[in-house]
């Protein structure tokens, strides 16, 4: 009766051992052209580490790269999120100054224990993020707009609470989350143990995980690649965090706000890519009535996207204070345009629907070895602005030209 | 100086790693309308994107003879030049502009000092609207009127370019069958002003209406011109699905059961004009294993009647009660419609069915993520598993489940529409539209599709505006017009003359 029953399926599910040589190939170019980010990562590092004759990568320069630019990462951790789900967020900047102003409230002159005045500080983050989030999901005022306001409404109010003073002199546990380290567990060492060791752990979780994942994807008869790159990829990027370890280990071990951007790619990473809140962000950027008319509830979801987005803003906020040791009122200026630009640079979609935290992660990294690379050549101020400028540019471009290339039929 | 306005010869046109289009040859009589069908991919539109130097000189073999000269187009300005203009599927109007100004984009009528001349553009505008028997302002905006009028617009903005050639790709596929017929007569009438067409079209009952000659392309190739006596809807179908289809519809035994789902007073008012009733106290129900068509009018209230049911997606001072087996359940939010086993696949899968960024196994698994949940996270192997499964079921066209919607085929989406609600697990899907722009052969299998859902004693609902279709696959039929149900018919005595006298019959005022 019916001719779908009888027609053969089209299409092999096991490719031939002729075809094994080819899949290779196009796994490598996939791959490649998948990391073209971390590719230009890599190469903006070999660029630099020759221009600086090797500065770049002396183990103090590496350590300080992390601090310097940890508030950047933080944002744009939460900033891809925002623009994977077709929106933007103007106002991390001045919100990163409220908070730290008002955490300069709470930890100075109110004399309140480091970790409440942390905690509340983060909470008033999550309230900006209601009050943003309000407009945006449930007024249905553009993000855009919404943030541009807050832009102004909070470093207004930053301002306000600062009174025309600048606040100093945080508690010494405070400043850590600027500029402490993990050191002093073991003592002194030439080469600090625990750095080694954790680095260690975190090469074998990757590689449990990867592995894990491969068998997984076998079991359920997917296409893995092959093992020979595989195996190439694991320890190319074992060597790269065991060098980048050996590093922090010679200066002063791990930087406490690395561990706190590794816990939010960790956790950030696991919330994107296999939780239903994170499905739902990427099937809300790539066509949001779509997304609405299969159940989702896109306001429900846009709403916390700007809680978390405030929070986020309130993290970057205290670990910049804390660097400084200093609330002032032009703490976070710009911040919101480095965070959007690591986003654009780490292949987010200018429309929404894709994006990676790991993109975002290495894109905040690429502006902040252009910053360090450019100080260290004693490139001004003006020409640093320029360039990053120009690699914003090129960045999207060459993602646009990607896109193009690989969607004409 | 030839009969022929246009000879195509030997064109071949090769994407990496496909050949589009293989020696094709084509030739247009001058004066005439000529028809292309074929399956959707098999290359009618990659063939007028070369006719229309959308694909330049250079980037195909074979040679364009247009006026008995070659003709070697570097983009669509030189094609037009020379009074050949293509109007595509998806209408390109700005809709915040007027009629005239639409008309006159990229052509402006210009004054004195460069600058616009108004007057003059509204005048020309007007003349051309009235060549084309639209009865609208020319400082109307797009926006403000229905597509088969705009549709009328696309084809005088052509006119003000002194075309030749006019190709229209699926010119009726958005529209109803009014419009569609009026477009069709305007066809002919330019005919008679000396107008060469070349027409696009899936449907085969107005290619034999309009049609002098019918070309036919399968995979690339053309498989043969027909001469308008020797035209048949059999013949076209062999040869646009190589095979001959015995029936267009599959055999369909009905093992109807209980009621399911009933809907009482169901009514729905216009979103931003909230005294207008669009929906108006419908009354319906479906029964398992039953298929419902519902016909009428595009504007008739189907789709807003389907909407509004849905989680509310559509309308303002939403009132009537829903009963599924005998109980009422509320569906205010789109969420609660899945919950409450209710489905609704779209008319428009672009618009508002599919991610065409997202690959087919996100797709599928979209409205059911919390299915696929294990502590917290999303399994996604087993997401792999169940998306391979629907496109082996569905035989859905694609290599793999990771390939992204967008590079599918209109009934392929189609297919990953229906697996999306399928895995859902509804027990009434409405289907609004399901074979709009699908290509004869994949209809085909969506109608086996539709069987298979009504044999594992599911509802389906289908909302249709081809009253074949409806009468090929439905067990009984509600006729709506001006949002109100005006008629329900058994399949049996269902005949086309009494279902389109309801779906016109209007309120007594």
């Amino acid at each position: 009766m019916s001719d779908l029953d009888t027609k053969p399926t089209t299409g092999s599910d096991e490719p031939g051992t002729v075809a094994k040589a080819a899949s290779w190939v196009s796994h490598v170019i996939s791959d490649l052209g998948k990391n073209g980010i971390f590719i230009a990562l890599v190469l903006v590092v070999v660029l630099f580490a020759f221009l600086t004759d090797g500065i770049l990568l002396r183990p103090q320069n590496i350590s300080n790269l992390i601090v310097q630019n940890g508030y950047i990462l933080v944002l744009a951790v939460g900033m891809v999120m925002v623009i994977i789900a077709g929106h933007i967020d103007l106002s991390v900047g001045s919100v990163a100054a409220f908070v730290g102003a008002c955490s300069g409230v709470f930890a100075v002159h109110w004399g309140l224990p480091w970790w409440l005045s942390i905690i509340l500080s983060l909470g008033i983050g999550a309230l900006v993020g209601v009050w943003q989030g309000f407009w945006i999901a449930y007024v249905g005022i553009p993000a855009f707009i919404v943030t541009l306001a807050g832009m102004l409404i909070f470093r207004g109010l930053a301002l306000v609470v600062l009174g025309n003073s600048n606040i100093g002199s945080f508690p010494s546990e405070y400043r850590a989350l600027g500029n402490g380290f993990l050191t002093d567990l073991f003592g002194e060492y030439e080469l600090d143990p625990l750095t080694l060791g954790v680095a260690a752990l975190a090469i074998l979780a990757l590689i449990t995980q990867q592995v894990r994942t491969r068998i997984g994807r076998q079991k359920y008869s997917q296409e893995v690649e092959p093992l020979v790159w595989f195996v190439a990829k694991l320890v190319l990027i074992t060597l790269a965090i065991g060098f980048f370890a050996y590093a922090l280990a010679a200066y002063k071990g791990i930087p406490v706000t690395l561990i706190v951007l590794a816990v939010l790619v960790f956790v950030y990473g696991i919330v994107m890519n296999r939780t239903v809140f994170g499905r739902h962000i990427y099937a809300i950027g790539g066509n949001r009535h779509a997304a609405e008319l299969s159940g989702i509830k896109t306001r429900k979801v846009d709403f916390y996207l700007f809680v978390n987005m405030g929070t986020l803003a309130a993290l970057a906020g205290l670990i910049f204070t804390a660097r400084l040791n200093l609330a002032g009122p032009k703490a976070g200026d710009g911040f919101e345009l480095e965070a959007i630009s690591a986003a654009f640079i780490g292949g987010a979609a200018v429309q929404g629907g894709i994006g990676t935290i790991g993109g975002a992660i290495i894109g905040g990294l690429i502006i902040g070895v252009l910053n360090n690379g450019m100080s260290i050549l004693g490139i001004g101020i003006e020409w640093q602005q320029a360039v990053k400028g120009l690699v914003l540019l090129l960045a999207v471009a060459f993602d646009v030209y990607n896109k193009r290339r690989a969607g004409g039929r | 100086m030839t009969t022929n306005i246009l000879e195509m010869r030997s064109i071949t046109k090769t994407f990496p790693g496909v050949k589009a289009l293989s020696e094709v040859t084509l030739d247009v009589g001058r004066g005439e309308v000529h028809a292309i069908c074929g399956e959707n991919g098999a290359g009618k539109s990659t063939l007028m994107k070369v006719l229309s130097g959308v694909y330049p000189h250079g980037t195909y073999e074979g040679d364009i003879v247009f006026e008995d000269e070659v003709v070697e187009f570097k983009d669509i300005r030189d094609s037009e030049a020379k009074g050949i203009v293509i109007i595509h599927q998806e209408l390109a109007l700005s809709p915040y502009l007027s009629i005239a100004e639409n008309i006159f984009l990229n052509n402006e009528q210009k004054g004195g000092f460069g600058l616009i001349d108004w007057d003059k553009t509204n005048h020309e505008a007007a003349k051309l609207l009235a060549r084309v028997g639209l009865r609208e302002n020319p400082t109307t905006k797009i926006m403000d009127i229905g597509v088969g009028k705009q549709q009328l617009v696309e084809i005088a903005k052509a006119l003000s370019k002194r075309v030749k050639l006019l190709i229209l790709d699926e010119p009726t596929a958005a529209l109803n069958d009014e419009d569609s017929d009026h477009l069709l007569d305007l066809i002919l009438h330019l005919k008679g002003q000396g107008i060469t067409s070349i027409i696009i079209s899936h449907k085969l009952n107005e290619i034999k209406k309009v049609s002098d000659a019918v070309t036919v392309i399968r995979d690339g190739k053309a498989i043969e011109t027909i001469a308008k006596t020797d035209v048949t809807e059999e013949r076209i179908i062999k040869d646009m699905v190589g095979r001959d289809l015995e029936h267009r519809y599959p055999d369909h035994t009905p093992n109807i059961g209980e009621e399911i789902l009933r809907v009482e007073d169901w009514t729905a008012y216009h979103p931003q004009d909230t005294s207008r009733i669009v929906v108006d106290h419908v009354n319906l129900n479906v029964r398992a294993g039953e298929i419902v068509g519902i016909a009428g009018l595009m504007g008739a209230g189907r789709t807003e009647f389907a909407m509004s049911l849905f989680g509310q997606s559509y309308g303002s001072k939403i009132s009537g009660r829903v009963l599924k087996h005998g109980i009422e359940i509320k569906t205010r939010t789109v969420s609660e419609a899945i919950d409450n086993g209710i489905a609704y696949a779209t008319e428009d899968r672009k618009t508002y069915g599919l991610n065409l960024i997202e690959d087919i196994k996100r797709n599928i698994s979209m409205a059911s993520l919390k299915k696929l949940e294990r502590r917290g996270l999303v399994h996604d192997n087993e997401e792999f598993k169940v998306a391979n499964e629907f496109r082996k079921s569905m035989n859905i066209k694609a290599p793999s489940v990771l390939v992204k919607t967008g590079k599918l085929s209109g009934g392929n989406q189609q297919k990953v529409v229906l697996s999306k609600w399928i895995y859902a697990d509804p027990d009434v899907l409405i289907l609004d539209e399901p074979t709009r722009g699908i290509d004869v052969g994949a209809k085909y299998e969506i109608y086996t599709i539709i069987n298979k859902l009504a044999a594992q004693g599911k509802g389906v609902i289908v909302i249709s505006s081809e009253l074949p279709e409806l009468l090929g696959i439905s067990d009984r039929i509600y006729t709506i017009s001006e949002g109100r149900i005006t008629g329900e018919f058994p399949i049996k005595e269902a005949t086309p003359e009494t279902l389109i006298k309801h779906m016109t019959m209007e309120k007594a005022r």
